[in-house]
């Protein structure tokens, strides 16, 4: 049986991953923060700040990088005839495993394309948090593998699957409207960063291009880097991982022809060096990716393609990020937050839970 | 006979994993795998032929696909 979609073949898939893993540092190279040329979990979380969830002032921009993820995943399912409102697959459960990614990932600093791309980047902690990340996918397995699942969605109205596209075409209509002005911390209802990775990014047509490019090819690949090692746990399945390995692979060469290759432990950017809390946050974002069926990023782009309950869980981040950063649970180059030790144990005591009691047959 | 695996709201990878669950299990040497949309089909098409099975046939019924798979 032949595929006819290119891009879910085992090239399509390779070079989806590597076109991420180059346009990636070359959005670092034209003004993206170190190794976080894209992180999902991140650049939502700046968004939180953009629009005042969190007052963390170096952490706030409406990146266009994640509307494009959305609108151009929301292109390619309209042109391929795949764009397929539906909910109600348990999407408080969803909204509560998507608070907890996002903390343990900014405990990590980094959700799992960022852990790539900083290991591209020659930073050594991401060994670490991409361990943790497996351990974490492979605890969603085991739940998987004794009837874990959320239920069935069912088909509602287009209205429901344009629901977070709207969101993002009104992030991006506030950004046209109050756009960042130098000096400034705030513009019109927006909050821009004055200094630290909040005032680092490429231009907006830049991110915006480069993410309607990425969000249309990974609608058609079905680009998910939680998947790849999931795929790989459950079933042996490598067809994902040839993507995943394919970005780590693209994005090194990348960066070492750009100059911005680094290798070790102490001093990376945005990074820090507590080995146990990247292991532990990582694995904490891993479990709930997991228990939620996608990366950040897959959950972006199932959004676009009317997947309302991917977008509770993409609303969930963007809250998660506000609790993360007012709370003190997110870490800083310094080291882990005041509260991120307890925010990661009560997230793996309300992802266990959450494990155990969805159980309910799938009828 | 065939058996019929409803996979139809549920997102991966539940539908690999009934259609490989089936596939190691029963008896039936025909199934019939009941999906509603693209990943899945691609994703139950791969995944069976991974296991030494063939995929008969890919029918659209309306927004669902039929997916008929014969044991290896």
């Amino acid at each position: 049986m032949k595929i006819k979609n290119f891009f879910s073949s085992q090239w399509g898939i390779i070079s989806v991953g590597a076109i991420i893993g180059i346009l990636a540092p070359l959005l670092q190279k034209l003004g993206n923060p170190g190794n976080m040329g894209i992180c999902v979990a991140c650049f939502e979380r700046d968004i939180a700040g953009a629009v005042g969830l969190h007052r963390a002032g170096v952490v706030q921009y409406m990146r266009p990088e994640i509307i494009g993820f959305v609108l151009g995943s929301l292109a390619a399912a309209y042109a391929f005839k795949e764009f397929k409102p539906r909910c109600g697959s348990a999407p408080i459960v969803r909204f509560v495993l998507g608070i907890f990614a996002m903390v343990g990932a900014l405990v990590f600093l980094g959700c799992p394309w960022r852990a790539m791309l900083r290991l591209a980047g020659g930073d050594l902690n991401a060994v670490t948090g991409l361990l943790g990340l497996a351990s974490g996918i492979w605890i969603g397995v085991m739940f998987l593998k004794n009837g874990y699942n959320l239920g069935r969605s069912q088909a509602t109205h287009a209205g429901a699957g344009w629901m977070l596209p709207l969101i993002m075409l009104g992030f991006l209509a506030l950004m046209l409207i109050y756009p960042q002005v130098a000096g400034e911390e705030k513009s019109g209802v927006l909050f821009y960063s004055l200094k630290g990775p909040g005032l680092m990014h490429a231009s907006l047509i830049v991110s915006l291009v480069v993410g309607l490019a990425i969000g249309f090819l990974a609608q058609r690949s079905r680009f998910c880097t939680m998947g790849a090692l999931r795929d790989l746990i459950l079933f042996g399945q490598t067809h994902l991982l040839s993507g995943f390995l394919a970005l780590v692979v693209f994005a090194l060469a990348t960066n070492l022809a750009l100059g911005q290759f680094k290798l070790g432990f102490a001093g990376q950017p945005v990074a820090h060096t507590a080995h146990v809390w990247n292991f532990l946050g990582m694995t904490l974002a891993g479990l709930a990716f997991a228990l939620a069926g996608g990366c950040p990023g897959r959950q972006l782009f199932l959004a676009g393609e009317g997947d309302s309950d991917a977008g509770v869980f993409v609303m969930g981040m963007i809250v998660g990020a506000g609790f993360a950063h007012n709370f003190g649970l997110a870490s800083s180059p310094k080291g882990v937050g005041p509260h991120g030790i307890a925010a990661v144990i009560v997230g793996f005591a309300v992802c266990l839970f959450i494990g155990f009691a969805m159980k309910k047959t799938a009828a | 006979m065939s058996k019929i695996i409803d996979a139809r709201g549920l997102s991966c990878p539940q539908p690999v994993l009934m259609t490989l669950d089936a596939i190691a299990s029963g008896t039936d040497n025909e199934l019939q795998v009941l999906v509603d949309n693209e990943a899945s089909r691609e994703n139950v098409t791969r995944a069976a032929e991974n296991k030494g099975c063939q995929v008969k046939d890919i029918q659209d019924e309306g927004a669902d696909t039929r997916i008929t798979i014969l044991k290896g």
